[in-house]
């Protein structure tokens, strides 16, 4: 038996530790929440974060670059979308940070592989079978590794050996107790049937009377997203899909329509996480940006770089972080996509490991096994 | 599972209870060939391309008669453009009509503005169509005399998929399946490719209807005018080749997509485009009919795939999509995505290799693959059976049920609750078609309340007990028979039996 003196001073203080995380001086586990966002359909990182400062911008952008005639400077070559009122506080109030001119390893122009590379953290399109959030639930604290898909299926980036549960408003009456715990009888035998049947029953608990709450609105879904993750028990990681970004027509009514909704969903989700929102990070972003020059239709088509974003009451914010290639002829990537100057995988490995105090070596490997080795993007977080 | 209740539900839509159970199976999937009806009077009832395309043309006139009255025009497009997908979302994504009445309502009220009220109607007036063709549909599905037709025509609607939420779409998208896909579901794969590519659902959804060619006499004239940016839009081009021909991943390069989009510019619609291509296609055809636009085709020889196509005006692009639609890249696409929606999410590759040369062989006849499909024992093998996709499960329920009327308000709700609203996938590649895509925990929760809804109000009326069997013949379970035996209602036997494991997968 080791009294406390001798664990004191023999020096087996980390062999104790080791086993018995959890007496006092551990850190509580269940503190932090990260909630990924994606932006199906390509959003456009140059309609979004504009780089105005640059010459070739308001030449290549036209019509969409009128937008930001009268928009808020972010600094000497951006600004921010006049649609995102709400990110601009957080900006201000250096809690949101921009990533520009970043790609995922992805470079052609196809949003079903463009999603899968950047769901799943490969380096190409099915090369692995499960997703980089997934994998994430093996690295972070367990009390942490409980994630939730604001969804009605969980979407790529979710899947894989962790378990994860889905949940999406719903309309629809709720079943009466007797019929629920008979079908639960129903489905003791089915493996398939029981694990997803215990899980929505789980989830139902947790989520009290928001199935009655029509929450199909970007605004809804953010605020059921914060209900869900500020639940004593309940998740802690969460996915939000948004589609709708595919811009190829009339862009510029329709990108800021997007902008709006998801402006009002990150207030909703800042609004309802409370105190909660400063051990909170929220990552957005999308499978790869649009061209730079403007279609015949109003739009823009698919292209290679584009924006990220990193809202949360830790990140080191008010700031565009950006090795910024140029929108000149020669300095875009195929004659006509912005050129990927920083890696997305290498955000995101960041984000997380400074976020969950995880090495950051080991991040990138879990969450990007088939990326060539690269350092993690540093100093996402106030230290 | 028997033989008889793979043929009923995998291959079918589910059973009806006075379905006779199939003696063999096999004969009695072949002779449902014979037995489709193209055009069903369910189909032939709703609003046709006419009506529809008339509608959105009368509404395209009104509202630029009055932008030629009012204000400045530089804000206008910007504001129409938000206020339409505002207004699209509102409109498609409600359940309760009365909701989606009094939201539409507020926003009538909120501007006198003209343009917007006659925007508001003319989204109603393609809410009401899209409504109307989603009751066909599911009518088509609860009554036609050839349910794994059907199924097909379903399979081939999600493959060239489009979406309805784009004013112009939202009407038209249930017409692309009524008028490109069911003629063409028991003839040649090209025929029918030629069919969806040129109907105005799809030319204005993916864009080709205001695609011009930079160097056509249109595109000249307005190149050397900043405001005015006119040109090539390559999203079709793109799809055609990823989506509906060759397939992700198969060897074509950025510039064989922009290649095809030049050879297709020209390809555009009657009555529904804006701009100087609504000048340019006049105004003596038919609103909604398919037109080739030489003013606004890019002259010259294309290059495609290594294969070079003169310039012929409109039948370029046609010799593209005539080679596409008989590639050996395009076999194998077609091939894996049957044989994925018949045996599970990882066919087996000798079962792809026998569709893809029953495709090859017969020139993309699609019967010979169905028959070659028919023919395989992986589609008949217990063990790949697959979670139902909303559709799939609403369907079988309503046909379970016996219902032979649907309502089609309660129908385009219903689906949207399951997360599967019809015709609008979001996006080109139209739904997943895997078990992970519809198999969550949120799903078969909605699909458990739903029963119970649909149980209540069968009302007692219906034996659980005795209907099972008749649904799944030598293939209820001993789970199920137990849960329905001991069910404390009529009414509740019947929400089990719509949820148990059994009516969950085909």
């Amino acid at each position: 038996m080791i009294d406390r003196r001798s664990l004191i001073g023999g020096g087996a203080l980390g062999t104790l530790a080791l086993f018995a995380p959890r007496i006092a001086w551990a850190r509580a586990e269940t503190d932090k929440r990260f909630v990924f966002i994606i932006q199906r359909g390509a959003a456009d990182g140059l309609g979004t974060i504009a780089p105005v400062g640059d010459p070739g911008f308001a030449g290549a952008r036209g019509p969409l670059a009128v937008d930001f005639d009268n928009a808020a400077k972010l600094d000497s070559m951006f600004a921010l979308h006049p649609a995102l009122a709400i990110v601009g506080g957080l900006y201000q109030r250096k809690q949101a940070l921009f990533a520009h001119a970043i790609a995922s390893p992805y470079r052609d122009r196809s949003h079903f592989d463009g999603q899968n590379v950047l769901e799943t953290g490969g380096a190409g399109a099915y090369r692995l079978k499960d997703g980089w959030m997934n994998r994430m639930l093996g690295v972070i604290p367990s009390g942490e590794a409980r994630a939730i898909a604001v969804a009605s299926a969980v979407p790529m980036a979710l899947r894989g050996s962790h378990e994860v549960s889905s949940y999406a408003p719903s309309s629809l009456p709720d079943a009466s107790d007797d019929l629920l715990q008979r079908v639960t009888m129903l489905y003791e035998g089915d493996s398939q049937l029981h694990a997803l049947w215990s899980e929505a029953l789980n989830t139902r608990k947790l989520t009290g009377g928001l199935a009655s709450d029509n929450g199909r609105n970007a605004a809804a879904t953010g605020a059921l997203a914060a209900k869900l993750l500020a639940a004593p028990a309940g998740a802690r990681i969460a996915m939000i899909e948004t589609g709708g970004w595919d811009t190829h027509a009339q862009q510029r009514g329709r990108l800021s329509t997007q902008l709006k909704g998801l402006d009002a969903m990150i207030g909703a989700l800042q609004a309802g996480l409370g105190p909660l929102w400063a051990d909170t990070m929220v990552l957005i972003a999308t499978e790869f940006g649009r061209t730079v020059a403007v279609n015949g239709t109003g739009g823009t088509d698919h292209g290679t770089a584009s924006s990220a974003m990193l809202l949360g009451g830790s990140v080191e914010g008010g700031r565009v972080i950006s090795d910024w290639p140029g929108l000149g002829a020669n300095a875009l990537y195929d004659g006509r996509d912005l050129k990927p100057t920083m890696q997305l995988d290498a955000f995101i490995g960041g984000a997380v490991a400074s976020h969950f105090e995880t090495d950051p070596a080991r991040t990138m490997m879990t969450l990007f096994p088939n990326t060539a080795p690269a350092p993690v993007v540093q100093g996402l977080l106030r230290a | 599972m028997s033989q008889a209740s793979i043929a009923l539900n995998r291959f079918g839509l589910g059973a009806r209870a006075d379905d006779v159970v199939p003696e063999q199976p096999v004969k009695y999937l072949l002779e449902q060939f014979d037995r489709y009806e193209a055009r069903p009077v369910a189909i032939a009832a709703m609003p046709g391309r006419r009506q529809v395309a008339g509608e959105l043309a009368d509404y395209l006139i009104e509202a630029r008669q009055l932008r030629a009255m009012s204000g400045p025009r530089r804000a206008l497009p910007a504001n129409r453009a938000a206020a339409m997908t505002a207004q699209s979302q509102v409109m498609m994504t409600g359940y309760n009509p009365a909701k989606i009445d009094s939201a539409a309502d507020k926003m009538e009220g909120d501007s006198k503005d003209p343009i917007k009220q006659a925007r508001q109607f003319a989204q109603r007036q393609g809410r009401d169509n899209y409504v109307a063709a989603v009751g066909g549909r599911a009518l088509a599905s609860l009554t036609g005399p050839a349910p794994f037709v059907e199924r097909l025509v379903h399979f081939w609607a999600n493959h060239f998929a489009v979406s309805a939420d784009k004013l112009t779409v939202i009407g038209l998208s249930g017409l692309l399946e009524f008028e490109a896909i069911r003629p063409h579901v028991l003839g040649k794969f090209g025929d029918m490719l030629a069919a969806v590519e040129r109907h105005p659902a799809m030319l204005l959804y993916l864009d080709q209807a205001e695609s011009i060619g930079p160097n056509s006499p249109i595109g000249s004239r307005y190149a050397n005018r900043p405001n005015r940016k006119l040109g090539l839009n390559e999203n079709l081009a793109r799809e055609i080749l990823e989506l509906h021909t060759l397939g992700v991943r198969t060897g074509y390069s950025q510039a064989d997509v922009t290649e095809l989009a030049r050879a297709l510019t020209g390809w555009t619609v009657a009555g529904l485009t804006n701009g100087p291509v609504a000048r340019a296609v006049g105004v003596d055809d038919t609103p909604g009919d398919f037109v080739f636009v030489e003013q606004i085709h890019e002259p010259g020889t294309r290059t495609i795939i290594g294969k070079s196509y003169a310039q012929d005006g409109e039948r370029q692009a046609q010799a593209v999509l005539s080679g596409l639609a008989t590639h050996p890249a395009t076999a194998t696409h077609i091939a894996t995505k049957l044989a994925r929606h018949f045996t599970g999410d990882t066919p087996a590759p000798a079962l792809v290799a026998r569709l893809e040369a029953a495709f090859l062989k017969s020139g993309g006849d699609l019967p010979t693959v169905y028959r070659a499909l028919i023919a395989a024992p992986e589609a008949w093998a217990e063990r790949n059976s697959k979670f139902k996709s909303p559709w799939e499960w609403s369907v079988s329920v309503m046909r379970a049920l016996d219902m032979k009327t649907v309502q089609p308000q309660a129908v385009t709700g219903l689906l949207n609750q399951l997360g599967q609203p019809i015709w609008r996938p979001g996006s080109p590649a139209g739904y997943d078609d895997i078990n992970a895509g519809w198999a969550g925990p949120d799903a078969v929760m909605r699909r458990v309340e739903a029963a119970e809804r649909f149980a209540t109000r069968a009302g007692g009326s219906i034996d659980a007990r005795a209907l099972a069997p008749k649904l799944f013949p030598a293939a209820v379970g001993a789970a199920t028979t137990q849960a329905l035996a001991r069910a404390e209602s009529p009414g509740q036997a019947l929400a089990l039996l719509l949820v148990a494991p059994e009516f969950m997968r085909r």
